[in-house]
């Protein structure tokens, strides 16, 4: 069966360039392996062979897109590395243009944070094994976007948390960051559930790993898998939802922010919580055929996710924490596009979003590492002190509230102009006020971090170059990211996405949408508009926010809808302490009470037989027949004189006797 | 190579160490460095013999029993000393040289107190040959011998080299030391299911053609010979036998107290070989010889291992004693292996294999470490602990490292085990109840998420964090060479599996299919 | 031929032999007693072999073999009796009672 075959637009095998692909895969383990050992020894401490190693990977990521760009590539290799019943183990790397996409996408931002973070992180603790984490982690992400089958996906799914377990809790001597790390770990691992049993259910009803195969058989109607495709398109969105971060288990992406800013920027924005939507995407030929219910389930917690978190970022006064939610809320977007059919525009804001959160979370950090806080408070009227910061950051906030000619604008245009085609007018309008919310958050940080007048103590200053250039860099991606696919001028980005072995069913929109480009963009404006009247003419966060306060709603927004409250109360605590240590008290107390138990009554037993049986009856007879012995031989040794001729004289008396007896008597 | 073939080979790797700890007797007790050196070589020879079986087995004969031989023991009840190979066994062969090389090289410096190289040592290479014996045997008095030979050394292990420190036992008045009560619960304790392991045996005997020869009775059993309530009390005697070993819940308990008790080289070797042996036997004696009983069994099975996930999870959650906590974890893992079994499909049994030896590795260096921090600290209270990473940076980081690799981080290799049982859990094999076993794989998906829970809870209690106070001032050592040489190899053992476990599929998995094809038919 | 008479003379023969070891007090005497009745006996083979006229001269070839044991048993009984009249100065069979109780 010639998979490679089904899609109908051209493309090659991308030859020696896409089997070498898993260079890609492998290079950064044996970099991370290497700085392990030997970066501390090295002049600039293991960050160097990180940089090359992600520069290489860039360079070859680049490599790939453009010969995607300019003839198409689509093939995958498989490595058999064990076999199982009658299941092939298979590893291995797919080139095609999702994949390109994301290996563009993490080999870009990778590259610009990883020069960022070797001057944000100069001089912290762990400073080798901070890049040894990053670069597994883009290691990880790798195998995870260049995987052919369920197996490796589960694979880099998994190593990409651990690798964020490492990273948010890079700062463990305080154990809230270790706590936020296992909160992150375990959400993600409860996630991991559904993921995990929809694998096992597609991979027992189409008999193989390989998406690919499984990808055909869906679309080909084959009737095992139909019967189970509900059920497991709902487990594998529950995978998705961890990972990236979908209501109601995106309580550990805030928290996440315990880890250093490039961490954030990298993993906790643009890549490693993206892997949801690149799992739905990879998986949305199957959903398209025979999942449909399942990705009105997904659209439905996209929306929902969007619109919750979005306003949870309004009362946040951690600059970090507004951009969480905000991450939050933009992967509900790519997941309700995702769930509304549209693939290519859930991509699009993938990779818009990607370069536009990363820039503003590096901006974040390249603020905080200039006034040492992360509150909101203590800022202000840094626009004087790092114009460059500002400058990007502002780019950052435009793309990411949707005005044109930004990155987010075109992105987020699409994702409603789809779901205005798909009809579905609720979930449109809730997302138009998503936007307005998203407006509204990000100029209240703008306003509240850069306007105004300096509130905290010190004198911040700009930053580094080697921080300030990514920042650049990013804000060039941030304006014309969004440039490689506006309807009716250039949608290359559309035949880069659904260049797939399988073919993609779903609508591209031809021409602008004006419904719904003039309604985010009206919704837009105005969220800037009353964020500016608001914060900017009100000077300051308390003066402001007393202004739109609404109670009771603002105490709910700011306990995030007491759903931590919630988990720790009805969940995690009852778990923890409660289960955990009755089923401890039911070992020691009971099972172990009843070995225990056994053990005495052995012994118990024992005495009585010991007592009264051996004791006092064997013993006792054995002990009686020895003394009687004794006494009756003291008796008959009297008879040894040792005189030889009383014997003689005894043994002939009985030779005599005997001789008589047998004359006589026998 | 024909020394192989002929089952000397097998015979060497199996009687080696116990001629070795014979002549450790003879070695006068003064002569320390001699006494390491005879025990050191003789298990790197045996693990090189194994490795030689290794090279010489024919891994497309895989479902074959190979090297072995055939010799005369008691001729009047027919038992032989038969031994063989396959697949099946191959990997846990070599992981108990293997296992048991480490435990010696560590031992050479690290013997817990009262030191005394020359019983240790002698204990080891007997342990060693109890183990390597079970994976070969294929008489079953034979088999009976070498599992319980591995008591004794074991109960010595534990009754004198043990903790020391005296403890309440519950239902019991009066105090006792830990060393004794555990020694003599783990003892009594297994005595007792293999004692009506035994009388299975001997059913079997009577009832299957006057033989011991597991070969010649999975003949006999695979044709249907054995049937109704005969079966039933086989299939339970032996149940009991092997599940007091694995050790199932509820038959656990033993398990906590005798890996705490025990010094460190000992709770390795328990937590890495001894627990194999019963679900070895299952695999290796209860299902191909008794199918229609184990298929009658397996839901039950399946559900007691269910239980024992989320029972041992659970318990790990409450404890604060780290090689307890350890301990419990073995419960749990084991209940994955055992959920594999309970399957009854090449999938699972695959899974329990990998399983068990994934626990082997992963599972031993979680003892090897946490033995050496408590040995370290002393103490093993985890409220007491904090900020390992700090103190101890290599133990710390191979604790991590190891903890992640238990809880079944995929590209480390438990996971293969944990995720492959719960496929085959998913789909078992034809006539089990679905239900039930699809609760059993629901159970032990979240079983995961405890499992990562107690672990993660425990790398925070005790890896991270600031030091406590009482160790700043305190001079302590972190892992040296011979600890290193002990523990590395595992460490590299536990990602080749991982990202490679062809390592152990590729013998197992015609083995397993081919055990299954017999069994249960296509 | 003629049994009878012989037969007397070594039952005589033995009587004393027996009458000697139960009543003197020499362990010489005992000794010599012992003789008696040892040739006592070698009478009888040899009386009986005749009679029997056995083909493989069994009781001449057993008188033999008690002569000789009795020459050893004299020596060894011989030398014991030295031994103890040394240490005791007496060979008086009473006075021996070592082996009592």
């Amino acid at each position: 069966m010639n998979l490679l075959a089904e899609s109908k637009l051209s493309y090659g095998d991308g030859g020696v360039f896409a089997e070498y692909a898993w260079i890609l895969v492998v290079l950064p383990f044996i970099s991370a392996l290497i700085i392990t050992f030997f970066g501390k020894k090295l002049p600039y401490k293991g960050a160097e062979i990180a940089l090359a190693t992600i520069g290489s990977i860039f360079f070859y990521s680049s490599a790939l897109l453009y010969k995607h760009i300019t003839e198409g590539i689509v093939n995958e290799f498989f490595i058999v590395v064990g076999n199982i019943g009658t299941f092939d183990i298979e590893f291995g790397w797919v080139v095609d243009g999702l994949s390109i996409m994301m290996y563009f996408v993490v080999g870009t931002v990778a590259l610009l944070v990883f020069i960022y973070a070797t001057n944000y992180m100069k001089g912290e603790v762990r400073y080798t094994f901070f890049f040894t984490s990053l670069t597994l982690f883009a290691g990880s992400m790798l195998v995870l976007v260049s995987s052919p089958t369920l197996i490796q996906i589960l694979i880099g799914w998994e190593l990409v948390g651990v690798c964020s377990y490492l990273l948010i809790g890079h700062y463990w001597e305080t154990k809230d960051n270790s706590s936020a790390a296992m909160k992150a770990f375990i959400t993600n691992k409860i996630a991991d559930i559904g993921l995990m049993i929809g694998i096992i259910i597609l991979a027992l009803n189409t008999g193989t790993l390989r998406i690919s195969e499984i990808l055909y058989q869906s679309t080909h109607d084959y009737e095992d898998i139909k019967n189970v495709a509900f059920v497991a398109g709902v487990l594998l969105f529950i995978g998705a939802m961890g990972k990236s971060a979908q209501f109601p288990l995106h309580v550990w992406l805030p928290d996440a922010m315990a880890g250093p800013t490039p961490v954030s920027a990298l993993m906790h924005a643009a890549t490693m919580v993206t892997a949801g939507v690149y799992l739905l995407a990879r998986m949305f030929p199957f959903y398209e055929a025979m999942a449909h219910e399942a990705l009105d389930i997904v659209m439905l917690f996209g929306v929902i996710t969007l619109i919750t978190a979005g306003l949870i970022a309004v009362v946040q006064d951690d600059l970090k924490k507004v951009l969480a939610y905000s991450t939050v809320s933009q992967l509900g977007y790519m997941v309700a596009a995702i769930g509304s059919g549209a693939y290519t525009a859930s991509l699009f804001h993938l990779w818009t979003h990607a370069f536009f959160k990363a820039l503003l979370f590096l901006g974040a950090g390249s603020v905080i590492h200039a006034v040492h806080t992360n509150s909101m408070l203590e800022m202000g009227g840094l626009r004087k002190y790092m114009p460059r910061t500002f400058i990007t950051f502002i780019i950052g906030t435009v793309a990411l509230a949707g005005l044109p000619p930004f990155a987010g604008f075109f992105s987020k245009d699409e994702i409603l102009a789809s779901l205005n085609h798909e009809g579905e007018t609720t979930f449109l309008v809730i997302s138009i006020i998503g936007a307005f919310v998203t407006a509204f958050y990000m100029t209240r940080a703008v306003a509240l971090t850069f306007l105004g007048e300096y509130r905290g103590h010190g004198h911040p200053h700009e930053s580094d170059k080697m921080m300030t250039v990514p920042l650049m860099f990013l804000a060039v991606f941030a304006i014309g990211a969004g440039w490689v696919n506006i309807p009716g001028v250039y949608t290359g980005f559309t035949t880069w996405v659904t260049t797939r072995a399988n073919k993609i069913n779903e609508y591209h929109p031809e021409s602008f949408d004006y419904t719904a480009l003039f309604s985010g963009l009206i919704a837009g404006l105005l969220g800037i508009g009353l964020g500016y009247f608001v914060y900017q003419l009100q000077g300051s966060a308390d003066k402001g926010d007393k202004l739109i306060k609404v109670e009771p709603i603002w105490t709910v927004l700011e306990n995030k809808y007491y759903l931590d409250h919630f988990y720790f109360k009805y969940l995690i605590n009852p778990t923890k302490l409660t289960i955990a240590n009755a089923v401890d008290r039911i070992n020691t107390n009971f099972l172990d009470r009843i070995i225990n138990s056994f053990g005495l009554a052995a012994s118990f037993l024992g005495q009585i037989v010991y007592n009264n049986f051996d004791q006092k009856g064997i013993d006792k007879f054995l002990n009686a027949s020895s003394t009687s012995t004794d006494s009756f031989g003291g008796k008959v040794k009297l008879l040894q004189t040792g005189k030889t001729q009383q014997y003689l004289m005894l043994f002939l008396a009985g030779v005599v006797t005997i001789s008589l007896l047998i004359l006589f008597i026998i | 190579m024909e020394i192989l073939s002929n089952g000397l080979g097998l015979s060497a790797v199996v009687f080696l160490p116990i001629i070795s700890a014979l002549l450790i007797l003879f070695i006068p007790k003064p002569y320390e460095s001699v006494i390491k050196g005879v025990a050191l070589l003789s298990s790197v020879v045996t693990f090189i013999l194994s490795i030689l079986v290794l090279l010489e087995f024919d891994f497309s004969k895989a479902s074959q029993l190979q090297l072995g031989s055939k010799a005369t023991w008691i001729e009047s009840i027919n038992a032989n000393y038969e031994i063989g190979i396959d697949g099946i066994s191959l990997p846990l062969l070599v992981l108990s040289t293997f296992i048991s090389v480490l435990a010696i090289i560590y031992s050479l410096e690290h013997l817990p107190e009262p030191k005394s190289p020359k019983g240790f040592l002698a204990l080891i290479l007997v342990l060693e040959t109890g183990m390597n014996g079970t994976f070969v045997a294929l008489d079953l008095i034979l088999f009976f011998v070498f599992f319980e030979i591995v008591l004794l050394p074991m109960y010595f292990m534990i009754g004198i080299w043990g903790d020391k420190t005296i403890r309440s036992v519950s239902g019991l008045k009066k105090e006792i030391e830990t060393r004794l009560y555990a020694s003599i619960k783990f003892f009594v304790f297994t005595l007792f299911g293999s004692a009506f392991m035994l009388l299975g045996f001997l059913g079997l005997y009577y009832r299957g053609n006057k033989t011991f020869s597991i070969p010649e009775l999975i003949e006999i059993g695979s044709t249907g010979a054995f049937t109704g309530t005969f079966a039933t009390l086989v299939f339970a005697v032996l149940f009991l036998g092997f599940a007091v070993k694995v050790p199932m819940w509820p038959l656990h308990t033993w398990l906590p107290d005798a890996h705490t008790a025990a010094p460190t080289v000992g709770s390795v070797l328990l937590a890495a070989i001894l627990l194999k042996l019963g679900s070895y036997g299952f695999i290796r004696i209860a299902i191909p010889i008794l199918p229609e009983q184990a298929k009658a069994w397996a839901p039950a099975i399946a559900i007691l291992s269910a239980i024992g996930i989320i029972y041992g999870s659970l318990a790990c959650l409450a404890q604060t004693d780290l090689k307890r906590l350890i301990a419990f974890s073995s419960v749990g893992h084991m209940g994955f292996v055992m959920l594999g079994i309970a399957s009854l499909t090449s999938v699972g049994i695959n899974a329990a294999i990998i399983g068990m030896v994934a626990h082997g590795v992963i599972t031993g260096l979680l003892f090897f470490l946490t033995g050496s921090m408590s040995h370290t600290y002393h103490t093993r209270d985890m409220g007491r602990l904090g900020g390992n990473m700090k103190l101890l940076p290599k133990t710390g980081a191979l604790l991590g490292f190891t903890a992640m690799a238990s809880l079944g981080l995929p590209g480390l290799a438990g996971f293969w085990g944990e995720f492959m049982a719960l496929l085959g859990a998913y789909n078992p094999l034809q006539g089990l109840n679905i239900v039930i076993f699809r609760s059993s794989m629901v159970a032990g998906a979240i079983g995961t998420v405890l499992t990562a829970g107690y672990l993660l809870w425990m790398l925070q209690r005790v890896n991270l964090g600031e030091p406590a106070d009482e160790w700043k001032d305190k001079e302590l050592h972190d892992a040296d060479n011979y600890e290193l040489a002990a523990w590395i190899p595992l460490v590299i053992l536990t990602v080749l599996i991982g990202i490679f476990p062809k390592l152990i599929f590729g013998a197992t998995n015609d083995a397993v299919v081919d055990l299954i094809f017999k069994a249960f038919g296509g | 031929m003629i049994v009878q008479p012989v037969l007397i003379v070594a039952a005589a023969l033995f009587s004393l032999g027996i009458y000697g070891i139960l009543v003197r007090r020499n362990a010489v005497m005992v000794l010599l007693s012992i003789e008696l009745i040892l040739n006592s006996v070698n009478i009888n083979f040899v009386l009986f072999d005749a009679m029997l006229s056995d083909t493989m001269m069994g009781g001449q070839i057993f008188s033999i073999f008690i002569i000789t044991i009795a020459a050893a048993e004299v020596g060894i009984g011989l030398a014991i009796v030295l031994m103890l009249f040394r240490n005791r100065q007496t060979a008086n069979i009473n006075e021996f009672d070592l082996m009592k109780w």
